[in-house]
């Protein structure tokens, strides 16, 4: 059959698309379920980290010598030791340097007291909100340093190459240097790079510059685009830097059960890809193991966001220290302030946005000038502008490296602050017109990918209804002549969401229970019952008879969770896996009904001949006849027939209340549009939407990681000063899920993402409308706001 | 156990009777120097009274904990959320911010929602802990407050349920008719990461309604394999 593997139509779905509580959710409620936190192994020993308590330091000397000796201590290992036997130098405040396993957590954190360390401290560079001014970067030649400094952040293998390649070094590279290297197992291809780096001596007195240009692009004639508009609009966006902040911190317990074995619980996204990481770090350190031999295990994870990919530097020393204490299990989950510090941070992007448009709301040019830090290495341009790509743009990026916490992707990387920038300069531009942005929107849809023009027209219907948009409007500044000011805004979004590489081990038993085995993992985002759904529709069997083991790098790979990929990934393999099974089956039961396997149905718990229900095996008669050894088969995506698919749209829309006097703006309401093709559970798909608006309001109005010019460090490291939103900053939140005809054909397509993109766009552009004016960053805080209003008074008076 | 201090114990705030209180230190005065490094708890002396002295080293202490009473040996220093989840593996609890201020490790005290983090596990001797374990209804039947939360779809990733399910459990046994207000006001001191709020929010509104939410078929599905 051609479609075997096609989703059932909608009549024959018992699962799929329906509300379905999510089947973990007992567990959780009841504290049952286990996390990497939870794992305590008998005889497990506590580890505690020495951080970098400088942004740029190098590191002169470690004596570990006293605290080898404080009680309770098993073993001591030092992170920052560079492959070259070069002074280590540190590029942000918080960052591991000293770890040590003892037999309690206070008497690690004892022993961490009793190092010594010596620091040569150097000059630090934190600030990113200033639009950048001074020289920039030529081509970054690398020192020693920069060289080393890469090869411990794990820079990959391609990219460092191909900077060698083109950039060169400015340091001489000699024998011993190649032989140090080598010692400490480097990739030959990178050796060799190195050693054929073209040599700029030259290069060691250029200035240092934080600023550099990474992109300067020019796409139809801007000059006469602005030429030909009727009216202009320049303004200033922004979104400062904030981080993940999951619950359960990024944290490690590793074990070596002999010298050959190595079991690692981690909290992470990506369970299939941690032996293989793990296993080249270890080798870094002259240990040699295969990840063949590494068995990572995690039942459940405590928030990731896009934070937990990475194996990470803990993921390397926490193994290390259980090494060197025999074997014994070690913990290490990160303090807090180390959480926030160094294991999150969302890239800032800020942007002086050129816009015009004719009189009649047609956008005629666009000139970005963007800059934004991703921690010490800089970070990528964001896509500007974002989804409406409109005629005559001139997009110029500068990337700022700043000595803070490396950038990690964040639900939806670089899309919410492409939102925030574009999407308000969109609402500022109609403002000026006069325009409900509705109307504005609508206008410029053809400047949207054709593929979701029709989409966003529909959502946009959809979101007006529920919010009432169009017909509560008000032009910008009339929200209201007290104290109080009422606004609305809006914001559209797009995300792929293609299902990544999965593969399942499905076996029916001849006792008619059935068991999955799957590489994956379940961030909360309802990962297994997705595959329980699925499953149990395939076979026409109940969730319950089927027991689903994941979160075991033993079982067969599935992809990491990211870029919402999962969904689509795990479904389309559980379901190959599922017919593939099923069909086996009725290999088997064919004959004793009567029939052929290609004339049998599985549904309601039997197998029967298709029209005729009298010809009926139950699903326990049907699988005793599968003979003494199960059936077992490989499910896999991708695979014949596409089940999966890309792109999304989505549209929100934000009613907010700002207080003129004292700047808080309260979010009154938000309402959600979204496609993501076929739902596979519609209430955790709902609870996700529901989820990234809550994430929204948070990093719309509260979040932001704030650094010390002076001292370079986290001044907010604690989640009193670092502010998530709480159950009374929620405004009322309505969902709607784009489904049925015209979306259930286009397969299972990921969902994380895109709700969490318009959030911070659509309230910014809210508040906007309420106060008349716009507040240039986020979060929007009472400062800003207030800030705001009286640069427009200011504005006013001149 | 030493002989409670019946006069200590009508301080507010130093009614435990463990550890040396502030009450007991002023009483022995320039004695404290003088007190040895001790391995358990010691017992001295002071105007005719006995006073009990914990630490620095690891001491037993006895816990009443869901019901069973525990003895485990700790430093004094030890927060009760550490006692429980390294001594007892009690792991329901969380550590999120380790310093009062998320509620990830809310457990109840003499039916009261505390932080345990910022709980020393000395202090809480003598008391009812119960932790997120002992509140369901059976050895597998989930309580009215936790099946709400299944039925709303109130936790994802899970890490800050056991605290809000202890603070909701602990906040709708002492208002039976919450406002918006009060629930704002009580389940405030918790935070949630994936944004579940929407879902705690219907589980108290579903409580206000009088509409205790029943459990939903498929809510209840049994899960093997073990999480």
């Amino acid at each position: 059959m051609a479609d075997k593997y096609a989703w059932p139509a909608e009549n024959e779905r018992a699962y799929i698309g329906k509300r379905i509580s999510r089947v973990d959710g007992p567990f959780k409620v009841s504290g049952r379920a286990k996390y990497t936190y939870d794992y305590n192994p008998k005889g497990l020993l506590y580890g505690a980290v020495l951080r970098s308590p400088y942004p740029k330091a190098r590191i002169v000397s470690i004596d570990t010598s006293a605290a080898e000796k404080m009680p309770g201590v098993k073993s001591v290992h030092i992170v920052q030791k560079d492959p070259t036997g070069k002074p280590v130098t540190i590029q942000f405040a918080g960052d591991d340097v000293v770890a040590v396993a003892a037999q309690t957590e206070d008497q690690a954190e004892d022993a961490l007291r009793a190092i010594k360390i010596q620091w040569e401290v150097l000059p630090h560079f934190v600030q990113d909100e200033k639009e950048p001014s001074g020289p920039l970067q030529g081509p970054t030649v690398m020192s020693q340093d920069d060289l080393v400094g890469a090869l411990s952040n794990q820079m990959p293998q391609g990219q460092l190459i191909q900077q060698l390649k083109t950039n060169g070094v400015s340091f001489k590279v000699d024998d011993e240097f190649i032989k140090q290297m080598k010692q400490f197992n480097i990739p030959q291809p990178i050796i060799d790079a190195v050693q054929q780096a073209p040599y700029h001596p030259e290069a060691q007195n250029q200035p240092q510059s934080p600023y550099k240009e990474v992109r300067n692009e020019t796409k139809g004639d801007p000059d006469s685009g602005f030429k030909s508009a009727d009216v202009t609009h320049e303004g200033l966006y922004g979104s400062t830097v904030i981080t993940h902040c999951c619950m359960e911190a990024h944290g490690v317990v590793a074990e070596w059960p002999d010298p050959d074995h190595l079991l690692v619980h981690i909290s992470t996204q990506s369970v299939s890809s941690m032996p293989g990481q793990i296993a080249g770090g270890l080798k870094a350190q002259g240990v040699n193991i295969d990840a063949a031999n590494i068995r990572v295990e995690q039942q459940n994870v405590g928030g990731g966001f896009g934070s937990k990919f990475s194996a990470d530097r803990w993921g390397v020393y926490v193994p290390m220290l259980s090494k060197k204490a025999g074997g014994a299990p070690v913990k290490v989950m990160l303090e807090r302030d180390a959480e926030l510090e160094v294991a999150g941070a969302r890239p800032s992007h800020y942007a002086r946005v050129k816009i015009a448009a004719t009189r009649d709301g047609k956008i005629t040019a666009w000139d970005a000038n963007g800059w934004g830090t991703g921690g010490p290495g800089g970070g990528a341009a964001p896509p500007l502008p974002y989804v409406f790509d409109v005629p005559n743009q001139r997009n110029r990026y500068i990337s700022v490296s700043t000595n803070t916490g490396p950038s990690r992707a964040w639900r939806a990387p670089q899309h919410p602050q492409a939102a925030v920038i574009t999407m308000g300069a969109l609402e500022d531009l109609a403002a000026k017109l006069n325009m409900n942005p509705v109307e504005f929107f609508r206008k410029n849809i053809e400047y949207v990918t054709e593929a979701r023009r029709q989409i966003y027209l529909d959502e946009l219907d959809i979101a007006d209804k529920m919010m009432n948009f169009s017909s509560r409007w008000h032009p910008r500044g009339q929200g209201g002549s007290g104290m109080m000011r009422q606004g609305l805004g809006l914001s559209i979004h797009t995300w792929g969401g293609r299902g990544h590489n999965s593969n399942c081990d499905f076996t029916i038993h001849p006792d008619g229970s059935v068991d999955i085995k799957m590489g994956t993992q379940d961030l909360g985002t309802g990962t297994r019952t997705a595959i329980l759904i699925v499953a149990a529709d395939t076979l026409g069997i109940p969730m319950e008879q089927i027991n689903l083991h994941i979160g075991d790098s033993s079982y067969p790979t599935s992809g990491g969770s990211g870029g919402s990929t999962t969904i689509g990934g795990v479904s389309s393999s559980t379901r190959r896996g599922a017919v593939d099974a099923r069909d086996a089956l009725f290999a088997k039961v064919a004959p004793a009904l009567g029939s052929t396997p290609d004339k049998l149905v599985a549904r309601n718990g039997k197998i029967f001949v298709e029209g005729d229900e009298s010809k009926a095996l139950t699903w326990k008669q049907a699988c005793a006849k599968i003979g003494p050894m199960p059936i077992t088969v490989q499910g896999k995506n991708p695979g014949p027939e596409n089940l999966t698919n890309s792109g999304v749209g989505g549209v929100q829309m934000a009613d907010v209340s700002v207080d003129t006097e004292t700047g808080i703006v309260k979010v009154n309401k938000m309402v959600a549009v979204q496609d993501c093709g076929l739902v596979i559970d519609l209430k955790t798909a709902e609870s996700q939407v529901l989820g990234a608006l809550v994430m929204g309001v948070s990093y719309a109005l509260f979040e932001e990681k704030i650094y010390d010019p002076s001292t370079g460090v986290m001044l907010n490291d604690n989640m009193e000063f670092y502010r998530l939103a709480g159950l009374g900053d929620i405004p009322e939140m309505q969902v709607h899920m784009m489904t049925g005809k015209g979306y259930d054909e286009r397969g299972v397509i990921g969902l994380a993402e895109p709700p969490t993109v318009s959030p911070g766009a659509a309230i910014s552009n809210a508040v906007a409308n309420a106060i008349g004016v716009r507040v240039p960053y986020l979060p929007i805080t009472p400062d800003r706001v207030l800030q705001a209003l009286e640069s427009e008074e200011k504005g006013a008076r001149a | 156990m030493a002989k409670r201090d019946d006069e200590i114990k009508q301080i507010p705030g130093e009614e435990s009777g463990n550890g040396l209180s502030r009450r007991s230190f002023l009483k022995i005065g320039g004695l404290a120097a003088a007190v040895p490094v001790v391995t358990g708890p010691k017992i001295i002396q002071v105007g005719g009274e006995q006073v009990e002295v914990h630490g620095p080293h690891a001491a037993p202490i006895t816990l009443m904990v869901n019901g069973k009473r525990q003895t485990l040996n700790v430093e004094p220093r030890v927060t009760l959320l550490d006692a429980l989840r390294e001594d007892l593996d009690v792991t329901g609890p969380k550590r999120v911010c380790d310093r009062g201020e998320c509620g990830a490790c809310t457990v109840l005290i003499d039916g009261k929602a505390v932080y345990s983090c910022s709980t020393l596990a000395i202090d809480a001797q003598g008391k009812e802990i119960v932790t997120i374990e002992g509140l369901m209804a059976g050895a597998t039947q989930l309580s009215p407050v936790q099946e709400a939360y299944v039925q709303h779809d109130a936790s994802q990733c899970g890490f800050c349920t056991s605290g809000f399910v202890t603070a909701t459990t602990a906040f709708l046994r002492d208002h039976p008719n919450p406002t918006h207000e009060e629930m704002v006001r009580n389940l405030g001191g918790n935070f949630c990461r994936c944004g579940t709020y929407g879902g705690i929010r219907e589980v108290v509104q579903a409580h206000a309604g009088g509409k205790r939410a029943a459990t939903e078929a498929a809510g209840a599905v049994a899960v093997k394999g073990g999480f």
